[in-house]
């Protein structure tokens, strides 16, 4: 009999058992509360609970399940919202009220929802892991399909006619070998800590279009990418997130709450179920995971969810889908992290994280990619991660480890904050590496000048960084005319075309080519200006024309859906200064 | 029921005891000293049959031998009443206003649960506090956790009990409304200034204070706020009132979980605080919020001092990204005679941009305050160069914005103690002070709400 022996917080032992294997998922205590085996000697095993400890005894039993932790797998995961361990949240209030309870053992999916199943392959037909064999509209957005788990093989002897099913009916049986059949029903299971395998890596090509400005020109992501998004308190971490989340060109969302606040959860909630997707006129929950484990929750649990959303990620990836995963806040992971090591009295490395934080970190994101399946699709899982750095402090272990590991990274700023700038991305301290990645496609869909014109506004912005440390020490007033001009066309590039309004009806989604055509308005005016001042005209008089203040507003003045108005702004500026 | 005689190890405020059994994770202790008096005690670590309990009143007098152990097979538990309101309790939830022992309607754990997401509503509803700086600029929603971040010596108390005073939270006539007040670790003046104001403006009936004094044991300031909590929790959720937390000092409360975590042996995060302080520390702010199914809520103000007026210090910090935003005291601006001299540009309150506008208080608000927190940002940048090269040579644009900054904080942000403003008259008066710029400046606003608010003839009167 397996029994406790020695409970510390979220850490429970086991004394004299030689039958628990490490990460083997285990069932503690009489109301039978969710944990995981994490480390074995040949006298203890310790294992973290998932749940609230309160109230176990030593004695009470721990039973070995012989699975690792896993994530349940089949059609109703989206629009559902999950806690760290994939327990339903809806179906949770049903049962136990307002609060979170323990060991309530509920399944991930509604076992009693039908879905109309077509079965896609016949008796006879030879499938490997990966194959398709039956598919069905799990919402309006997202058509569920059934693939046989990886590493399984064999002959179809058995399939059900097309029609009604519960996610638990068997629908298809697998002849393995001579003795064994495999039952298949809509559902599969799937250990949260192993990456789903793949037939291969594509190459990163093309970008995630977010329609935030600063995203999509300067510091572009790509499907199957990372980004990190490091910001002290209140610099709009979450803010950036949602706006993420709703506007990216990613098939599926998922995003994960991870030790984050209760309200910003139902918000999400609330305004997906609300917002209507533009591109298919649904809600943006037809096409949403959510994961929540706020805060006070159990922090073991905490520790799970990056990998259960992960895994939620890839299992609809194989299905040939493009995915963008939120996880807000990885920093509150690598605490959890924490907790659970100083709980083991592990030896800390800085600031007390374990020193395996690195690695750790290194294994999610890599899990990110663009790939080709195992049943030859193409599909991706794009993560964007935000780091809440402690004291904004861009040095601490968790954002120093994270930049090692993603290809952009998109530092908040307090100062622009603090101005009420956002998003508070702040242009000289973040990167992209996805840059060149995609410039292809960027010539290809947008047109060769795209490129070109993000590289004059980037100088622009670098030149008018270098400018402002004169400014700040001795004034505006000293310098030339063509700095000043740099100073003020960086105002609009800043104010006019950085800034971003989410609250604003078109200016929260921007498409590319609006991107690209008020960057030419931008430098239009710039190389007229310069012209100008080269010829002897002052600034003053140039700036007396109204234009700067004009394309400060040309975001709100000029509908997505009118972009021909730019030719009017155009033919405005060249009459202008042709008349000069 | 079986009693434990004697102890095996005594290590600050935790002792150990061998050879128990039926013992349960976090169960309360009874622990019986030999003159008689009684101690309660919490498991917190278990190894076989050795159990660690913390004692709440501390350890002073009891030695390996003299005490006599009992378990009481239940987590912490207050008992709850609407006769609360109006009482007082020390940190443990025990009366200490002479009044006997509160007849229970029902027990609580103090630990509480986590609410479910799924069963939160979102808050909307904005508190009115007839402060301009709150009202326009952090404005405080029902349901919120808008902790006060201030230094020592700042006038954050004055301020708390002015929010208490004016707060319009109630839905009528203040009858389903309340205060639960949580002293942690404040000096005897702190808590009886809070009790004599509650009692000046009236609302003493109204509150149900907890106090754990600045000489109170330690290990029972960790339990205050969350007895507080428990009282507010069961009012807001179960009586459907409208409930409004103030917590003062969390920075004792977090000092006293270090202590705690020291004594215990655990490794330390930053600053020697335990690693867990931000789980810890939500587990107590996450328990504000509006609940499905009741019309009632809590509302967290919990103040803090910043050690050494330093945000990036862990308790503010990780406050910050706990809560739903802060309010942040400015010790330059208090001294210069400001009240409340509050950090414009530091504060925020997250919930604001759902709570405000035209649905709740006026149409232009969001922009107002979007332009007002631009043009002060651009008031710390003039003044920062004026500091370099004199304000003579300054732009007139800057010397603009200096001007506006000035009158902004002498009227806006200065207000009397007395003084309670209504929306209207707050965004009139941030219209008014914006009109002292020039309207191209003014790039969050648009032309139609400048046409209708931007007055120059009314700026004239700010000198």
């Amino acid at each position: 009999m397996n029994c406790i022996y020695a409970i510390n917080g979220p850490v429970v032992k086991v004394k004299d058992t030689k039958s628990f294997s490490m990460r083997e998922m285990v069932m503690v205590g009489k109301s039978k509360l969710i944990g995981e085996v994490i480390g074995v000697t040949d006298e203890m095993t310790t294992i973290q609970v998932y749940e609230g400890t309160a109230g176990l005894m030593p004695g009470d039993p721990v039973e070995p399940t012989g699975t690792p932790m896993s994530a349940t797998l089949g059609p109703g995961i989206i629009s559902n919202i999950y806690d760290g361990i994939q327990r339903p949240l809806k179906a949770m209030t049903a049962l136990s009220g307002v609060y979170v309870t323990e060991g309530s053992a509920i399944a991930a999916l509604d076992e009693e929802r039908e879905f109309d199943v077509t079965l896609t392959v016949k008796v006879g037909d030879r499938l490997h892991g990966g194959d398709i064999y039956a598919e069905c509209p799990e919402t309006p957005l997202i058509t569920h399909r059934c693939m046989i788990p990886p590493y399984t093989e064999g002959t179809v002897e058995y399939v059900a006619p097309d029609g009604k099913y519960k996610v638990n009916d068997v629908i298809l049986k697998l002849r393995i070998d001579e003795e064994t059949v495999q039952e298949l029903t809509l559902v599969q299971k799937w250990p949260i800590r192993t990456p789903r395998p793949i037939n291969k890596r594509l190459p990163i090509s093309k970008p995630l279009i977010t329609g935030q400005r600063i995203v999509d020109t300067i510091l572009p992501l790509a499907k199957g990418g990372t980004a990190a998004i490091p910001g002290g308190f209140g610099t709009g971490k979450t803010m950036t997130q949602h706006q993420l989340a709703k506007w990216c060109d990613a098939d599926i969302i998922v995003y994960i709450g991870c030790g984050e606040r209760g309200n910003e959860m139902t918000q999400v909630l609330e305004e997906f179920s609300e917002l209507i997707d533009p591109k298919s006129g649904r809600p943006l929950t037809d096409r949403t995971v959510l994961i929540a484990n706020t805060s006070n929750m159990p922090v073991a649990a905490r520790e799970a969810s990056i990998y259960t959303g992960i895994t939620l990620a890839e299992y609809y990836r194989d299905m040939g889908y493009h995915i963008a995963i939120m996880a807000d806040s990885t920093s509150r992971w690598a605490e959890a992290l924490r907790e659970i090591s100083g709980r083991l009295e592990e030896m800390p490395a800085e600031e007390g994280f374990p020193a395996y934080l690195p690695s750790r970190l290194s294994e999610f994101y890599e899990r990110a990619g663009y790939v080709e399946t195992m049943n030859g699709r193409e599909g991706s899982v794009t993560i964007i991660g935000a780091v809440s750095p402690q004291g904004s402090d861009f040095s601490e272990p968790v954002t120093q480890n994270t930049k090692r590991f993603v290809r952009c990274f998109w530092a908040l700023d307090k100062n622009l904050a603090y101005a009420r700038h956002y998003p508070a991305i702040n242009w000289n301290m973040s990167y992209s590496e996805y840059s060149d990645d995609l410039a292809e496609y960027y010539n290809e869909h947008v047109g060769e000048e795209f490129c070109r014109y993000r590289q004059e506004i980037s100088t622009l912005l670098v030149e008018e960084n270098n400018l402002m440390e004169i400014v700040k020490l001795i004034g505006a007033d000293v310098l030339p005319d063509d700095q000043k001009l740099i100073i003020e066309i960086a105002r609009v590039i800043r104010v006019g075309f950085l800034q971003q309004n989410a609250f604003h009806k078109d200016d929260t989604f921007v498409p590319l080519e609006k991107q690209k055509l008020m960057m030419k308005a931008i430098l239009l005016l710039y190389h007229k200006s310069l012209n100008a001042i080269n010829g002897g005209k002052p600034i003053s008089e140039i700036i007396s024309y109204g234009f700067f203040d004009k394309l400060i507003k040309m975001k709100y003045d000029i509908p997505n859906d009118k972009l021909e108005m730019f030719n009017e702004y155009f033919d405005m500026i060249n009459s202008k200064f042709a008349d000069d | 029921m079986i009693q434990y005689a004697g102890l095996s190890e005594i290590n600050g405020p935790l002792v150990c005891l061998e050879g128990a059994k039926g013992v349960s994770y976090d169960e309360i202790a009874e622990i019986k000293l030999e003159d008689g008096t009684k101690r309660l005690g919490r498991v917190v670590e278990m190894q076989g049959d050795k159990v660690v309990l913390q004692v709440f009143e501390g350890t002073n007098g009891i030695s390996l031998t003299n005490t006599k152990i009992s378990f009481t097979g239940k987590p912490l538990e207050i008992p709850l009443s609407t006769e609360m309101l109006g009482r007082t309790f020390n940190g443990a939830g025990k009366p200490i206003d002479g009044l006997g022992e509160v007849f229970p309607q029902k027990y609580g754990d103090i630990n509480g649960r986590a609410l479910n997401p799924v069963a939160r509503s979102y808050p909307r509803n904005y508190i009115h506090t007839g402060i301009s700086s709150i009202d326009a600029l952090m404005t405080l929603i029902r349901g919120q956790k808008l902790p006060i971040f201030s230094g020592s010596g700042l006038s954050h108390n004055k301020l708390a009990v002015q929010i208490v005073k004016q707060a319009k939270i109630a839905d009528s006539e203040g009858k389903d409304f309340a205060v639960v007040f949580a002293a942690m670790g404040v000096q005897n003046d702190v808590a009886e200034y809070f009790r004599r104001s509650f009692e000046e403006t009236g609302v003493i009936q109204r509150v149900c204070m907890f106090l754990n004094l600045s000489n109170d044991p330690i290990i029972e300031r960790i339990l205050t706020p969350r007895c507080a909590l428990t009282v507010a929790e069961y009012l807001a959720f179960e009586k459907n009132m409208h409930i409004l937390v103030i917590m003062t000092d969390l920075t004792s409360y977090c000092e006293a979980l270090r202590e705690f975590s020291s004594s215990k042996g655990e490794i330390p995060g930053r600053k020697g605080y335990p690693g867990y302080l931000y789980s810890d520390l939500a587990s107590m702010y996450e328990r504000a919020g509006v609940v499905e199914g009741s019309t009632g809520s809590v509302t967290q103000i919990p103040i803090l001092t910043m050690p050494n007026d330093d945000i990036t210090h862990p308790i503010p910090d990780l406050t910050a990204y706990i809560t739903e935003g802060q309010i942040v005291f400015d010790r330059n601006l208090d001294q210069t005679g400001i009240y409340p001299g509050l950090s414009v540009l530091l504060s925020l309150s997250r919930l604001m941009k759902d709570g405000i506008g035209e649905q709740y208080t006026r149409a232009d608000h969001a922009d107002v305050s979007n332009q007002l927190f631009a043009c002060y940002a651009r008031v710390q940048d003039a003044r920062a160069l004026a500091s370099v090269i004199g304000e003579d040579e300054l732009s007139a644009s800057d010397k603009a914005i200096m001007k506006f900054g000035t009158m902004f904080e002498k009227y806006f942000l200065n207000q009397g103690f007395d003084e309670n403003r209504s929306m209207d008259e707050t965004l009139d008066l941030a219209w008014d002070l914006l009109s002292l710029l020039p309207a191209s400046e003014l790039d969050r606003v648009s032309e139609q709400l400048i046409k209708e608010h931007y007055h120059p003839e009314n700026a004239k009167r700010f000198v």
